[in-house]
């Protein structure tokens, strides 16, 4: 009953201007989709095939790009720190530093951003095109939950893939490193790990994973919501996808302001 | 509550923004009747079909269908409720990331009772085999040709053994022949499955050959009701307009 949604009632006054109304309607809509997943997400049968084809796209197919991104941010991060280092006389600490910087930071943030350009933008053309093709309604109407098949399977898939992505990012990001400082420094494999690890804290690994299972959702949730409620043809397929993107990386920006602060209040509290 | 109407709809309304679709229609389908709706584009045809499958709500009025209240009726119901009915899309839409049997299969393994291969191969070839199409199972919807995606969305459609059928423009954008073909198979199809259906159409010859009934449907009204020939027996501009440039020009 995709059209019973709220922006399609008609005949009302405009409470406040005709787009701070549309804002706000759009907005109560958008809550109702958020609401609708967590329901559907705990209610049974789940779509355990869809959902692991849809692990396998999100997450093997983004093997390669994880790849080369995690390592060039690896050897350009260190060899780009290495100078103010040495001027301190604190070269020895590249790897600690590294690794805080991966762990904490760059590779929740990074992964993400990826994510939101070619999982999210992917959820979003492939619903949206789906939806002015009629197949969502022509699934709909032979009784099959369209909104758990498609919506369901690809918001948990992002949801438990960006994680894991984010984590082989930062495996990759550090053997980035470990090349840079291997090269400079002739360090070996397992000195330069036990230095990168011993500042990284139980709390650190935890933010980082919180924070990418929460990128992992709304990049999910808002690619399929943009995509379920695409309309007029392919230029909606195009706007669908494009803001799936936009509307995520925001998200993810405000989403990262909040858990630092967060993570730093707990941070403090603990010394 | 048994009664002999597959769909009874009675004072139906619904608009969008400013635009205002369907003012007040009243119908009803007899089980096992074929109603033709004409009308122009743009006067809410699909969006009567629609509502009558539970895809749109209607702003006011009632609607039955297959004796549930569809203003009422629950998602686990109306799901079930949906089994019974089969909709053909007047693109087909087939799900073009599937080969053309679990396109077929895609209903049937999500709705009903499990089905072993041997099961679900029978049912699957019966289905492509009511339409003609048996040798398209392996192929992709983007290898087909229009009328036979067509056929294949009708045949996707009777693996549940629907009580009622909707056809969005059947034979829209199809050659004469393969028009010929699509309107022989939906009188096939009602008369072996004995279902109720509604043809939303633009094609007199289409409506002449499947429809019991026909109803033009005006500014959100239905102006004209009855057989073929009686809805064309009239002066009424529009009316003769589609007789004429279907007929005559």
């Amino acid at each position: 009953m995709r059209r019973n949604s709220i922006m399609e009632k008609k005949n009302r006054k405009y409470v406040f201007t005709k787009k701070l109304d549309a804002f706000f309607i759009g907005l109560l809509d958008a809550s109702r989709f958020v609401g609708l997943y967590f329901k559907e997400v705990f209610r049974g049968p789940f779509e355990f095939t869809e959902f692991k084809k849809q692990c396998y796209m999100m997450g093997i197919k983004s093997l390669p790009l994880i790849t080369l991104t995690g390592l060039v941010t690896g050897i350009v991060f260190t060899k780009q720190s290495r100078p103010s280092l040495q001027e301190l006389g604190a070269v020895s600490w590249l790897p600690s530093l590294i690794a805080i910087a991966l762990i904490r930071a760059l590779a929740p943030l990074i992964t993400s951003l990826i994510s939101a350009g070619k999982i999210g933008s992917n959820i979003g053309a492939q619903l949206g095109s789906m939806r002015v093709t009629e197949q969502i309604d022509a699934m709909n109407v032979s009784g099959v939950n369209a909104f758990k098949y498609l919506v369901v399977t690809r918001v948990s898939a992002s949801t438990v893939m960006i994680p894991i992505l984010m984590m082989y990012f930062a495996f990759i990001g550090l053997i980035g490193s470990f090349i840079n400082v291997y090269l400079g420094e002739n360090t070996s494999f397992v000195s330069y790990f036990q230095e990168a690890f011993s500042p990284i804290s139980f709390l650190d690994v935890l933010t980082g994973l919180f924070k990418s299972i929460a990128y992992g959702l709304t990049i999910g949730l808002v690619g399929s919501y943009k995509g379920y409620n695409a309309s007029r043809g392919t230029e909606g397929v195009g706007i669908a996808a494009n803001q799936a993107v936009v509307i995520s990386m925001f998200l993810i920006f405000v989403e990262e302001i909040i858990i630092v602060q967060i993570s730093g209040w707990i941070r403090l509290a603990q010394f | 509550m048994e009664t002999n109407l597959a769909i009874d709809i009675s004072d139906l309304h619904i608009s969008f923004g400013e635009q205002h679709i369907l003012n007040g229609v009243n119908l009803s389908v007899k089980k096992g009747e074929n109603l033709v709706v004409l009308g122009r584009s743009g006067s809410g045809k699909s969006v009567l079909i629609k509502i009558i499958a539970g895809l749109l709500k209607p702003d006011s009025g009632k609607v039955i269908t297959l004796g549930k209240d569809m203003n009422t009726i629950n998602e686990k119901d109306l799901r079930l409720l949906r089994q019974k009915i089969g909709f053909s899309f007047q693109n087909s839409a087939l799900y073009d990331s599937m080969t053309i049997y679990d396109n077929i299969a895609f209903p049937l393994l999500r709705n009903a009772k499990k089905y072993t291969k041997a099961e679900l191969d029978k049912a699957i070839i019966g289905a492509l085999d009511a339409v003609g199409l048996a040798q398209t199972a392996q192929q992709m919807p983007a290898e087909l040709s229009g009328g036979q995606r067509k056929r294949i969305g009708i045949a996707r459609t009777l693996i549940l053994n629907p009580e009622l059928m909707l056809y969005d423009e059947p034979t829209a954008g199809l050659d004469p022949i393969t028009c010929i073909e699509i309107n022989n198979l939906i009188v096939e199809l009602q008369q072996r499955f004995n279902s109720s259906a509604i043809i939303i159409t633009h094609d007199l010859t289409c409506a002449k050959t499947t429809g019991h009934r026909i109803a033009v449907l005006l500014d959100g009204k239905f102006i004209r009701e009855g057989s073929f020939e009686s809805v064309f027996a009239t002066d009424e501009p529009l009316v003769k307009q589609f007789y004429e440039y279907n007929f005559i020009n």
